[in-house]
């Protein structure tokens, strides 16, 4: 397939920046292009051309993507431990009460279920297939949460991936590994930790890390 | 893929059933993972009704529409050598015509 209406991109670079292609800002000028950015470049541009997907649209969506990440989540969480009320609407209506608490519009076709632990019960998140997130909350997934070794490893053995993140859980409390096989997205509530009764919503916050929202780890008040 | 389910629009399964997950030819897109096929299940959850992957993996519409499961694994009946403690499962959600019923029920 030929390159579609760049007829000019096989000439050498001459330093005349007034070419026909529109560089989008959030590329680099410098590094080549892979395979896949050249086929991200062509359907966007083609996208644009047609008119079904303005340039303003697709960087306005980049934007929502980069507002979400695991700061919202944390709100999310230090809210249920503080109002219990806010805690059974958000387990029974995760999205729905999300948004309608938080002045949001996560608009997704995906579910989203949050998986409250207990003592007697540990939620561990993964995607085995490719590397579903609750993106719509925490924005962009770690790099490891990708990797072929966690996603493989955390069903066979899960107690000792969650030892290598220094994570133990009691041998009475059952680990149960959510694989986010289709159109569900799993977020963990991880339980509160103890002594932290005086604690305001604010400060609870700060004990929510992302890996406590995926399972690999559990909020630590000694820490903070 | 069949849609032998076009006519069934009920599900066929309820909380408490249990299943075994079908062994399947290997099918592109198919959200059913390797690991679990074989095994028996219980389903946790009827999640709902949704666009069939294996279909709109191949510019299909996806339809009719599948029903969606969470079906849970104990560890021990998925992997013979299991480390963890008795109590470790794994959750997945599977489509219906993945899942048939468990001879044991």
């Amino acid at each position: 397939m030929t390159h579609p209406k760049h007829p000019d991109h096989s000439h050498h670079h001459d330093h005349d920046h007034d070419h026909d292609h529109d560089h989008h800002p959030n590329e680099s000028d410098h590094e080549p292009l892979s395979e896949d950015r050249y086929l991200e470049q062509a359907l966007r541009e083609l996208l644009n051309e047609k008119g079904i997907i303005t340039a303003a649209q697709i960087a306005q969506q980049i934007d929502v993507q980069d507002s979400r990440t695991p700061a919202l989540g944390a709100k999310v969480v230090a809210k249920a431990w503080t109002d219990p009320a806010f805690k059974k609407a958000l387990l029974a209506k995760p999205l729905e009460t999300i948004n309608k608490t938080f002045d949001l519009s996560i608009n997704t076709p995906l579910e989203l279920v949050v998986l409250e632990n207990t003592p007697d019960l540990h939620h561990l998140v993964v995607c085995t297939l490719c590397s579903c997130y609750p993106r719509m909350l925490l924005g962009i997934p770690p790099a490891w949460y990708k990797s072929t070794e966690y996603r493989s490893r955390v069903v066979v053995e899960p107690r000792v991936v969650l030892e290598e993140f220094g994570t133990k859980i009691s041998s009475s409390t059952e680990i149960r590994v959510a694989d986010s096989t289709a159109d569900v997205r799993y977020l963990v509530l991880p339980l509160r930790p103890t002594g932290t009764e005086h604690l305001t919503e604010a400060q609870l916050e700060k004990l929510v890390t992302r890996d406590a929202m995926i399972g690999t780890a559990i909020p630590d008040f000694k820490n903070f | 893929m069949s849609d032998h389910h076009a006519d069934t629009p009920k599900p066929n399964f309820r909380v408490g059933d249990q299943v075994v997950v079908k062994l399947g030819p290997p099918e592109a897109h198919c959200r059913t993972p390797t690991y679990i096929r074989g095994i028996s299940g219980e389903v946790v959850e009827l999640i709902g009704q949704y666009h069939n992957p294996s279909l709109l993996a191949f510019h299909k519409p996806g339809l009719p529409k599948a029903w969606l499961y969470r079906v849970r694994f104990k560890q021990s009946s998925i992997w013979d050598q299991y480390k963890g403690s008795d109590l470790d499962s794994v959750m997945a959600d599977l489509y219906e015509h993945w899942l048939t019923p468990s001879k044991e029920q």
